[in-house]
């Protein structure tokens, strides 16, 4: 908004006023994520900037809170960095097996959430679907109802949520669950959770992109003679994976900042990174935590960067179909 | 006539075309039925059942019907006893149950049941189940001998309820009520716990809904008026929140306001405070709210700027030409158009905040916690059933918001980014 020519002095002054306005809450908005980059460097176990990082001193500065990552959990953490090291790091370093968790949860979370957020999406955007308003907000309401009933409900559930490991279920899924057969303490379970919490997020995105679909192209490519499966994966995928892209990236981000219900339901062995990066806060608060942030804001950066590159291809692909 | 038009209007294979029609629309209604059924069913499973569990939950504690046996026999015999005087009888089935708890180790349980309602009574219970063995009758005059509580009417109130599995207690408890000597009563005031923190909740909750609409407001205007090209750029500051780790985002604010932390070194560095007078916004209630409010800010400025987006700018160039000053037209012609807007985004963030829980546990210190830490306390406290009933009446708040949500804007119309 430009300030029209005719604007007297008082609205001068107020338009400039607002800009700094704006500029503030833009501050406030970004600040609080940049500031964690240089302090994750810091020399010190503060969580402030030392004199000597203000003067840019490069000994202020260290990557000693990024070795943490690796040596925590380590049984020999002084040791000779050689290969054995290393692979002791990635069998036993306390942060990384909270990722590679956190990345397998994450992952079959999103998978689950995916196909069946899309699969159902695409039934709800038809016109003929009965109950769609009931339905929508019942998909919908893992988003809104709060995590902590969530995590109450399911925590009660899935501690009865057991098979007997010598049946034909527990044969099959046994391994899925933990030691007593059952949902809770298990992968499954946190995996079940989270696709839970994700799903929401599939069904808005994917619907939303179908708003702008052309519901005809479907009626066209059967009276060519596809079938339902070519239909799909040919017509009606290409146009709307960028939707299910950014559901499905939603979703894996969902999971991977997921803690209230890994509290509650998983197992010692379900240790991820946001639950690791809650205890550390809870407990000895250190600059390890810092490192372990900037990395996620990186990664974060790298997801917005995705999910803004889909949605202009996405709107590119939407011009191009009438409506 | 009529019925000739009838006729004619059938299908290729003589079929009534109305009939035909009906048939097509409940197939067409099948199959996007069919589609949406396998996540229907899975969320059912894993959400609807788990919740409906928990509420069952709330209104269920077999730890005293199932450990007093005797007592719970005497009381379905006799219903309309006097809380104010049981006979001998009643106190011989105590007794008689004490002593089983002493055996079975199960005083605790039933002890817990009875010290929700009347509290204190969990030590008795303990005192009562060590002697029970010991005692000789008259058994109402030698357990009055160990504490003259046995003979309260609370107690006894306290205990002819519990001996029922299933009970509307726990809402009772988690509204503040306690059983007193003439049965269910508001507490004192100053054990009025969890409907001041219910309270307290939604202030907060509001406090953060009206901080993030004062500040998204002038931010998201700037946005929608912009060229596309630089407000896509601007919006990255929006976005990169939003998709950043709510872990990060704490404990960036731990950073920045905590006593040693950077807010505090600049403004004794400026000089504004002095190094004994350093602020303490962190682990209490600013803590909380300065941090849910950085949260929570995007999903505000989102739907305010979707809707601003598409006000037409000529609208506020008519009331301009036509003599309003720059105030009257925000104030009669703009706001108004953004409302859609500003109900969206505030009752979004509202619904959020009054279910928090991981900023107010992490930097909330101990007068910046909600409700939702107060069902994790009692989850780790294992009172399972007062803190289902807690979260049940949260539930309950929150379906009301839901509701209202869906009302004024509906959720298909809820976008993300």
């Amino acid at each position: 908004m430009a300030l029209p020519t005719y604007a007297s002095p008082l609205e001068r002054a107020w338009y400039y006023t607002y800009l700094v306005i704006c500029g503030v809450v833009f501050l406030f908005l970004i600040a609080p994520i940049l500031i964690v980059i240089p302090l994750s460097f810091n020399a010190e176990p503060y969580f402030t900037f030392t004199p000597k990082m203000l003067t840019l001193d490069p000994e202020g500065y260290s990557l000693r809170w990024y070795d943490t990552l690796l040596t925590l959990g380590h049984p020999t953490p002084d040791a000779v960095r050689d290969s054995s090291w290393w692979s002791t790091v990635w069998e036993r370093a306390t942060w990384v097996q909270a990722a590679k968790n956190s990345f397998w949860v994450g992952l079959w979370a999103t998978v689950l959430a995916t196909t069946l957020g899309t699969i159902a999406a695409l039934g709800l955007s038809r016109p003929e679907m009965p109950y769609r308003r009931l339905i929508m907000a019942l998909l919908i309401s893992p988003m809104i109802v709060p995590i902590i009933i969530i995590a109450v409900g399911m925590s009660f559930f899935f501690a009865k949520a057991c098979v007997a490991p010598d049946s034909a279920i527990g044969a099959i899924f046994g391994v899925f669950l933990s030691d007593k057969g059952c949902l809770a303490n298990s992968y499954l379970g946190v995996i079940v959770a989270h696709a839970v919490l994700g799903i929401p997020f599939v069904i808005i995105t994917v619907t939303a992109t179908l708003t702008g679909f052309d519901q005809s192209l479907i009626r066209a490519a059967h009276s060519l003679g596809a079938n339902p499966r070519t239909t799909f994966f040919k017509v009606i995928m290409p146009l709307i994976l960028p939707g299910i892209i950014s559901g499905a990236l939603f979703a894996f981000v969902t999971s991977f900042d997921e803690v209230v219900a890994v509290l509650f339901i998983a197992g010692p062995a379900q240790q991820t990174i946001p639950r690791q990066m809650f205890n550390g806060i809870r407990e000895a608060i250190s600059p390890a935590i810092l490192s372990v942030a900037t990395i996620l804001v990186i990664v974060s950066v790298l997801l917005l960067a995705m999910v803004e590159l889909l949605r202009r291809r996405s709107e590119r692909l939407r011009g191009v179909t009438p409506r | 006539m009529a019925e000739a038009t009838q006729e004619l209007l059938t299908t290729a294979d003589g079929r009534p075309l109305k009939a035909a029609l009906a048939a097509a629309q409940s197939r067409a209604k099948r199959r996007a039925f069919f589609l949406v059924l396998p996540l229907l069913l899975f969320i059912i499973l894993t959400f609807l059942v788990p919740i409906g569990y928990m509420l069952k939950r709330s209104f269920e504690h077999d730890g005293f019907a199932s450990s007093a046996p005797a007592l719970v026999a005497w009381f379905g015999e006799n219903r309309g006893f006097d809380p104010a005087d049981p006979p001998e009888e009643a106190y011989a089935a105590l007794v008689e149950d004490l002593a089983r708890m002493q055996v079975e180790k199960t005083t605790g349980m039933a002890g817990t049941r009875i010290n929700y309602s009347v509290p204190g009574s969990i030590s008795m219970f303990k005192k009562g189940a060590r002697e029970a063995k010991n005692l000789t009758p008259p058994f109402r005059d030698s357990l009055i001998a160990i504490d003259p509580e046995w003979a309260s009417p609370a107690l006894w109130r306290g205990m002819a309820s519990a001996s029922h599995v299933y009970t509307t207690e726990f809402y009772l408890v988690a509204s503040d009520m306690k059983l007193n000597d003439h049965g269910w009563a508001r507490g004192e005031d100053k054990e009025r716990i969890y409907l001041y923190l219910f309270f307290k909740t939604f202030v907060i909750s509001g406090i953060i809904t009206v901080l993030c609409l004062l500040l998204a407001f002038p931010v998201s205007h700037l946005l929608a008026t912009l060229p596309m090209a630089k407000s896509s750029l601007l919006m990255i500051f929006v976005l990169l929140p939003f998709w950043t780790s709510l872990l990060v985002r704490t404990s960036a604010w731990i950073a920045l306001l905590q006593e040693q932390g950077v807010v505090n070194d600049l403004l004794v560095g400026l000089g504004l405070v002095s190094d004994e007078g350093r602020l303490t916004m962190m682990y209490n209630m600013t803590g909380t709210i300065v941090a849910m409010t950085h949260v929570l800010l995007p999903f505000m400025i989102l739907p305010l700027y979707s809707v601003m987006r598409v006000i037409p700018p000529s609208y506020a160039r008519a009331a301009r030409s036509l003599g309003a000053t720059s105030w009257t037209t925000f104030r009669r012609v703009y706001m108004p158009q953004t409302l859609p807007g500003i109900a969206a985004g505030s009752l979004l963030v509202f619904i959020l905040a009054v279910g928090y829980y991981i900023t107010p546990a992490l930097v909330g210190g101990a007068d910046g916690q909600l409700i939702s830490n107060l069902i994790s306390f009692h989850m780790n406290k294992s009172n399972w059933s007062l803190a289902a009933a807690i979260a049940g009446m949260l539930l309950a708040a929150i379906l009301a918001l839901y509701w209202l949500y869906d009302r004024l804007i509906g959720i298909d119309r809820l976008k993300l980014g």
